[in-house]
C-alpha cells in the first residue's frame, strides 16, 4: 500500500518576476519601474494555482513580487504593508523602497531562513525609481534589472540579451513580457499567464493577465466510443424516491 | 546567557509543580525542539541589551539606567492575574507601538481557548492558596 503524505505546509511557487526600471518617453524624464510575474503555485510536482496573484500591495507605489513558499511570502508582504502604513500615519510621509526593504530583510534575517520567501520590491518614491531583492537569508541587492524564482535564469537571459537603460514603455513592457513567457515555456515552476505592474510617479497600474501565452491546448481527435460498443446483456433498473433538497452547479475544467 | 527552565523548579519544596508548569521532561529543558526557540525567546532581550549598550556609549551611564527605570515602572501596571495586560506603557517606552509583528496577530489572547480559574489565580497570587 502506497503512503499518502498529506501536506500541510502552503505550496512553494518556485515562480519567476522580474522588474526592471526604465525611463519613460511621455513623462519628461520621469523614472518607473514594471513588476512581472507567472501565475503559476506549485505544490512540489503539482500545480496548485494556475491563476495566483504574485505581486502584491504595499504602498500606493510600492509593490512586491513574492517567491518561494507561498505563505510566507504572502505574510511577509502583508505585514510590511501594515508597517508602511503606520509609519506613513506617524510620520506623515510617503514611504521609500529602501525603508521596506530594510524593515524585510532585518525580519528575514532574524528568522534565519527558515521564512522561505525571496521577495522583489519595485516603486516610486520622492527620491526615484528604485528596485530591490531581497533574500530568505536577508541579504539584497539594488540592480535595474532582477529576477527570482525557479525561472529566473530563463528570464533573466532575456534581459541580459535586451536590456537597454532609458527604454520607452512599450518596449520596456514588452521585454518584461517576453522574459516572464520565457520562464513560462521554459521551466516548470512558471506557467499560465503573465501579470505586470506598472509603477510611475503618478501612480501604479496593476494588468492582471496581460498576456495569456499557455493556452489549453486543441485536441486533434474523438476519443470517444461509439454507443454500443460494449454489449449489454442484462438491465435491471429500480427507481428511488428521492426529494432534491439542494443543487449546486461546479464546472470542472474539461474538455 | 541563556535562561533553561526546569533546573531550578519553581514550586514549593522545590519540586516541579505540576499542576501549574506542567510535566518535566529533561530533553525538553535542555535541547531547543527548533533551531530558532533560544534566539526567539530572548530576542527583545538581546535588542533591548544592545540598545542599552549603544546608549551608553553614546549618552554616558546614567541615560539607560534612568530607561531601565522607567521599563520597570511600566511593567509593573498589570491587570488582575488572569487577564491580558496591553502593556501599552512598555510598549510606548520601546517604540514597538507603531509597529506589527507576529506577537500581534498569532496567538491572541481574545481567541485563547484556554483561561485560568480567576478565583484561583487571585488567592495564588495574595498567598492565600
Amino acid at each position: 500500500t502506497r503512503k499518502m503524505e498529506t501536506r500541510s505546509e502552503t505550496s512553494a511557487f518556485p515562480f519567476l518576476f522580474l522588474l526592471h526600471t526604465e525611463t519613460l518617453s511621455f513623462d519628461d524624464a520621469a523614472d518607473g519601474v514594471i513588476l512581472g510575474a507567472d501565475t503559476r503555485a506549485t505544490d512540489d510536482m503539482v500545480v496548485a494555482d494556475k491563476n495566483c496573484r504574485k505581486i502584491h500591495h504595499i504602498a500606493p507605489r510600492i509593490y512586491c513580487c513574492g517567491a518561494g513558499v507561498a505563505a510566507d511570502a504572502e505574510i511577509a508582504t502583508q505585514m510590511m504593508a501594515s508597517n508602511v502604513e503606520l509609519h506613513t500615519l506617524n510620520t506623515g510621509r510617503p514611504p521609500l523602497v529602501a525603508m521596506v526593504t530594510r524593515q524585510l530583510k532585518q525580519m528575514l534575517f532574524r528568522y534565519q531562513g527558515h521564512m522561505g520567501s525571496s521577495v522583489i520590491v519595485g516603486g516610486v518614491d520622492v527620491t526615484g525609481a528604485h528596485l530591490y531583492s531581497v533574500y530568505p537569508h536577508g541579504s539584497y541587492d539594488k540592480l535595474p534589472f532582477l529576477t527570482m524564482g525557479s525561472g529566473a535564469a530563463a528570464a533573466v537571459s532575456v534581459f541580459e540579451d535586451r536590456f537597454k537603460a532609458n527604454m520607452e514603455l512599450d518596449e520596456a513592457k514588452r521585454l518584461v513580457r517576453d522574459a516572464i513567457t520565457a520562464g513560462i515555456f521554459c521551466d516548470l515552476g512558471s506557467g499560465s499567464n503573465v501579470d505586470l505592474c506598472v509603477i510611475t510617479a503618478a501612480g501604479a497600474e496593476y494588468l492582471r493577465g496581460y498576456d495569456r501565452p499557455a493556452g489549453k491546448g486543441k485536441r486533434e481527435g474523438q476519443y470517444r466510443y461509439k454507443p454500443g460498443t460494449t454489449p449489454v446483456l442484462t438491465k435491471t433498473q429500480t427507481p428511488l424516491s428521492l426529494d432534491v433538497v439542494y443543487e449546486t452547479v461546479q464546472m470542472m475544467d474539461t474538455e | 546567557i541563556v535562561p533553561v527552565a526546569g533546573l531550578c523548579p519553581q514550586g514549593s519544596y522545590g519540586i516541579q509543580d505540576s499542576l501549574r508548569s506542567g510535566f518535566t521532561s529533561v530533553k525538553n529543558e535542555l535541547l531547543p525542539s527548533h533551531p530558532l526557540e533560544l534566539s526567539e525567546k530572548n530576542f527583545v532581550l538581546n535588542q533591548d541589551k544592545m540598545n542599552f549598550s549603544t546608549l551608553r556609549n553614546i549618552q554616558g551611564l546614567h541615560a539607560p539606567l534612568k530607561l531601565q527605570m522607567e521599563y520597570r515602572a511600566a511593567r509593573q501596571i498589570q491587570r488582575l492575574p488572569f487577564l491580558q495586560s496591553s502593556n501599552l506603557a512598555l510598549d510606548t517606552l520601546r517604540g514597538s507601538d507603531d509597529t506589527i509583528g507576529f506577537e500581534d496577530i498569532l496567538s491572541d489572547p481574545a481567541q485563547s481557548e484556554t483561561m485560568g480559574e480567576p478565583h484561583m489565580m487571585v488567592e495564588y497570587k495574595l498567598g492565600l492558596l
